[in-house]
């Protein structure tokens, strides 16, 4: 069922403040390679901070500190010779509202490759493609590329999202609550597609559902007010977890 | 509480109601069986019927609760445990139904003495189901555990049986049916020791989430 891996993303005694406020505590954690890791908690709990760091955008926040080390295939991502850009390119993310430019379908995804310096008309069409089918989005407006994205329907919307966040050839998909807001049957479609994606990516999740986080991934973590309680294969934290507070959270007693 | 902790503590309360008849018709049935009462034996029978009802209500209501909550962690181990030791439960009563069975077709008969293994091996089921049910009311995984050492002095009696009941039908072959019939009881009790480990297993699982079917404990 899991996959033995190689490690992808490495925390090392993590700790990020907010100001003041203290919102991660000593986090060490290792992130295997094309696998699902599911982070779960309570609001507060730390899980959104921590997925934001991946991608640097905590940087964007005025006031924020972290020490520790993040590091993407061995690299520290907070040194300074990284290229921000570069890195945000290699880690796509999709939120909980889905975004999509008020511009046509084509254009939001040739967004980031136009950026990036593709002009090509007909690799840009590839990437175009490409990217639809990869959030399998293609089927369904395939013949209406031109056609504003703000006109789909949410889940169509959120698939969009993630047909942007591949068009860059990210190495990395991370989701903030990526189904949250839709409707059960967009929901499962997201779901199938997280399924598809972990052939190729390597996926993070934030998500307040657990049945989902039990049903898309792989390792679940557990935060809890800062702290990362257990961290583990899915269906253990879902059958055995070895730490009460987990137990206590993934059975509603409380949270 | 939330509904689901609701649900299961109602669902618990069920189970040893369900227990509980089953304590006592196995009783009865042994009762029955030494004390050549008829009417008792009869009464067991007929008191079964009750025990396939609640059987069948307590699984309706575990697959209710696995639908609309889909338990895991604790939550899920115990209505996994539930479900299957609730089958157990009934295999149980059956199988004290069958002794009551034995118990009314020899109570017409001109009996001989019951061999001392039988009074023996029905002191130690019983005190084998009331052990299990014990684990399961105080989650009690220790105990639980002790249930499953018992299992080989009731195994070692019923094999004991073979070379006793061979014995006598030898020395008198037109009992044979007397002694098919006790031969039968000792297997009855037998499979109600298995049976019991079998909850105390299950008891296990829910206390660690270890599964120890296949490497009991010798003692």
């Amino acid at each position: 069922m899991v996959k033995t891996q190689k490690t992808k993303l490495h925390a090392e005694n993590v700790d990020f403040y907010y100001g003041n406020t203290q919102a991660l505590f000593d986090i060490n954690m290792s992130i295997p390679d094309k696998q699902v890791t599911a982070l779960i908690g309570p609001s507060g709990c730390g899980k959104s901070t921590f997925l934001r760091m991946f991608n640097r955008m905590n940087d964007i926040i005025p006031g924020t500190h972290h020490t520790g080390i993040i590091s993407m295939d061995g690299e520290d991502i907070y040194s300074p010779k990284t290229d921000v850009v570069k890195l945000r390119r290699d880690v796509g993310m999709v939120f909980q509202k889905s975004n999509p430019f008020p511009k046509s379908i084509y254009d939001n995804v040739i967004y980031g490759p136009t950026i990036h310096g593709t002009k090509d008309k007909s690799e840009l069409d590839a990437i175009v493609e490409k990217s639809l089918k990869g959030a399998a989005l293609w089927d369904e407006v395939k013949d209406r590329l031109n056609t504003s994205a703000l006109g789909l329907s949410g889940g169509q919307q959120q698939r969009l999202c993630i047909a942007r966040a591949l068009a860059v050839k990210p190495k990395l998909l991370l989701m903030d609550e990526p189904a949250s807001a839709l409707d059960p049957k967009s929901s499962a479609r997201i779901e199938k597609l997280i399924g598809e994606l972990r052939e190729k990516y390597t996926i993070i999740i934030v998500t307040h559902n657990m049945q989902q986080a039990s049903r898309v991934s792989d390792h679940t973590a557990f935060f809890y007010e800062g702290v990362l309680i257990e961290f583990g294969e899915t269906p253990q934290i879902f059958t055995k977890p070895t730490q009460q507070r987990t137990e206590d959270y993934i059975t509603g007693r409380f949270g | 509480m939330q509904h689901l902790h609701r649900e299961i503590e109602n669902l618990k309360k069920e189970i040893i109601r369900e227990a509980g008849l089953v304590e006592t018709n196995l009783r009865d049935s042994i009762k029955a069986l030494m004390t050549r009462d008829h009417d008792l034996a009869t009464e067991v029978v007929a008191r079964d019927t009750l025990i396939d009802e609640l059987e069948v209500e307590v699984e309706e209501e575990c697959l209710k609760i696995f639908a609309l909550y889909q338990p895991v962690a604790v939550d899920l181990r115990y209505l996994v445990a539930f479900l299957k030791l609730n089958n157990d439960l009934e295999r149980i009563g059956d199988l004290a139904a069958n002794i009551a069975d034995r118990a009314v077709s020899l109570s017409i008969k001109d009996l001989l003495n019951i061999p001392d293994q039988i009074p023996r091996m029905s002191e130690l089921v019983q005190k084998m189901l009331k052990d299990s049910l014990d684990a399961l009311v105080d989650l009690d995984g220790e105990k639980a555990r002790d249930v499953l050492l018992q299992d080989d002095e009731v195994d070692d009696l019923h094999h004991s049986m073979y070379a006793v009941v061979g014995n006598e039908i030898k020395a008198d072959p037109k009992n044979v049916e007397i002694w098919m019939e006790i031969l039968a009881v000792s297997r009855y009790l037998e499979r109600i020791a298995d049976h019991c480990t079998n909850i105390a297993e299950d008891v296990e699982y829910m206390v660690n989430g270890e599964i120890n079917r296949h490497n009991a404990p010798k003692s």
